[in-house]
């Protein structure tokens, strides 16, 4: 296995805020990789640090054997790298087909677009297919902005796809949907995970990820505290005593992925 | 559907063109020219403002430095009085592009409510460098070469000037709608920073909308000081005029096509109408407030686009539609 995306060192403060610290994580490629911690623990601003939204202090990204610390998210996304939010972020007041295109053009210069349609069939059918894909084809010619809470997080996960990035960084792909949402989302990840796709998700919902991810790393105060297998990740007691609190409710915990790991 | 729409467009354009070979009072013909004038400027202003979403209340300056383009080049050049001087028209809005690149580039780096505000500093700037300059005739304006073509048909030519460049700016507009570079701008308007995690050179696209938006209403400004026969700063730099176009994009529906055209017809030909007719009274201002609080309040979105969604029924559509996709996915059988 060969290290796809790496983070080396990252530190960044907001003000008075360490928002990351020293922060280290590498994803394998072909992997999911799970990113966890407890709230403010910097797992977005980590994201957000990727994808080129927020400058480093300190350290370096590195994807693909490139740094790509100081890039910006329109370069970094063109290099193969798309993201979701937690907060779903879609174009509301255009058609979902029309959400599908924006992401298209991932190798085209920006003077093209001044000349050519907003789409070429091509272009449409794979938008379609994909749309398919997440199960709402249906809804391509509606206003993006009417769609369902769940129904956005799918088209946000779709309009990613359709520009075909080598690794996919979900930002709480879980949160707010419903249980039958949320185990077809988990099936449409590991399809694509087969097809060779890389994924590092966050996440607060540790049934998705402990059931997703061969490799987990714990976040804690703009740290990476502790990088394994999810079973790993479980027993050490640096993340007992960070992240799960204490002893006993971690033998709960356990007892309830196991069962989701039988069931 | 397809069909049906470019009748309307074909009748329309033939209404237009008919006009003001039926009514041959001038002063309606005149009204009716800067009604074309006005429709010209909003779906301009509608090009960028409306598409991308960040509204520029400083079109003014593309407006007059179009003006101010006409009026010195046919001075200094001594140009013949006539219909010649229509070729200045694109130059004036080439004048006014050339000052949208830097203006747009400082301009264009801050967001949505900066941005505002920051048009409406660079429209105060050109306006009182033109009263205090002395090549543009400070405040006591300059005289173009005075056109000499019969005064009953005098209107005639800038008529159908106007409607030119509102057919002009349409077709442009309608183009950039149906290209990926308007999607861009869309999805600007939608969510900038999304945009730009998705690829969208945010920066380059901004500024090539804001460019030829200020290109088109500099060509509008050109016909308006032909159209005068003189010109001052106060007025080529007015205003009124930003907040005009404005109002009647949104009037009429910002962010379409046809909206602003809508907008710019009734609230230009009613100003223009109530003010010769009921000018000796403030009724016409009354009236003009009420039909801006009826439509404000009941169709905030506009005219145009409560009307289409009126028609198609979107909201009850729209709400079926996700309704059963979220139902076939509660149950499982979209899998």
């Amino acid at each position: 296995m060969t290290t796809l995306l790496s983070v080396q060192g990252v530190s960044r403060a907001f003000g008075g805020v360490q928002a990351l610290n020293d922060c280290s994580l590498e994803v394998e490629k072909g992997s999911i990789t799970g990113l966890i911690g407890p709230n403010g623990s910097g797992k977005t601003t980590l994201f957000n640090v990727i994808t080129g939204y927020v400058k480093p202090d300190a350290g370096a990204v590195m994807f693909d054997g490139q740094f790509i610390t100081y890039a910006r998210p329109d370069d970094v996304f063109s290099r193969g790298i798309g993201r979701t939010f937690q907060l779903t972020r879609i174009f509301g007041q255009i058609s979902v087909l029309e959400n599908m295109l924006v992401a298209t053009q991932r190798e085209e210069s920006w003077l093209r677009g001044l000349t050519r349609s907003k789409s070429s069939k091509a272009e449409v059918e794979t938008a379609m297919e994909w749309l398919d894909f997440v199960g709402i084809a249906r809804l391509a010619d509606l206003q993006a902005g009417a769609l369902s809470y769940g129904q956005r997080k799918l088209l946000e996960l779709a309009y990613v796809l359709v520009a075909d990035p080598d690794v996919i960084l979900l930002d709480e792909p879980a949160g707010g949907v419903n249980l039958t949402l949320i185990n077809q989302i988990a099936d449409r990840i590991r399809t694509l995970n087969r097809d060779g796709k890389t994924f590092l998700i966050v996440e607060h919902n540790m049934e998705f990820v402990m059931s997703l991810c061969e490799s987990v790393t714990v976040m804690h105060q703009g740290t990476s505290l502790v990088s394994g297998t999810p079973s790993e990740v479980r027993n050490n007691p640096l993340v007992l005593d960070a992240y799960l609190g204490g002893g006993e409710e971690v033998e709960e915990e356990e007892d309830a992925s196991q069962g989701i790991a039988h069931g | 559907m397809l069909k049906t729409k470019r009748l309307w467009w074909v009748l329309a354009l033939g209404v237009f063109a008919g006009f003001p070979l039926v009514v041959t009072n001038p002063s309606y013909q005149t009204i009716a020219f800067y009604s074309l004038l006005y429709m010209a400027c909003a779906a301009s202003w509608n090009m960028f403002s409306g598409y991308s979403g960040y509204i520029a209340l400083g079109s003014g300056v593309f407006y007059g430095s179009g003006a101010f383009t006409m009026a010195l080049i046919s001075i200094h050049t001594h140009m013949a009085p006539g219909a010649a001087m229509f070729w200045l028209v694109p130059v004036g809005g080439l004048v006014a592009a050339a000052f949208a690149v830097p203006l747009g580039w400082i301009g264009l780096r801050v967001r949505r409510h900066t941005f505002v505000v920051i048009t409406i500093a660079f429209f105060f700037i050109f306006q009182n460098a033109a009263i205090n300059f002395s090549f543009t005739g400070g405040t006591a304006g300059l005289n173009l070469p005075f056109i000499t073509w019969g005064f009953s048909y005098y209107d005639l030519p800038f008529y159908y000037v106007a409607l030119g460049l509102v057919i002009f700016i349409v077709i442009l507009s309608a183009a950039v709608r149906r290209s990926r570079f308007g999607l861009q701008l869309m999805a600007i308007r939608d969510d900038e920073d999304r945009a730009l995690g998705l690829g969208v050179k945010v920066a380059a696209v901004k500024l090539t909308g804001f460019t030829m938006s200020a290109f088109t209403i500099g060509m509008a400004g050109a016909v308006y000081a032909m159209f005068l026969g003189q010109i001052y700063p106060q007025f080529a730099f007015d205003p009124m005029f930003d907040l005009s176009i404005a109002m009647m994009a949104f009037f009429g529906g910002m962010g379409t096509l046809v909206g602003p055209l809508v907008g710019a017809l009734i609230l230009e030909s009613a100003q223009q109408y109530l003010t010769v007719n009921f000018s000796n009274g403030s009724l016409y201002l009354i009236l003009l407030g009420g039909l801006f609080l009826i439509v404000f309040m009941f169709m905030p979105q506009g005219i145009v686009v409560y009307v289409r969604d009126t028609v198609t029924k979107k909201a009850a559509r729209e709400k079926a539609a996700v309704a059963s996709i979220d139902l076939a996915m509660a149950e499982g059988s979209e899998t």
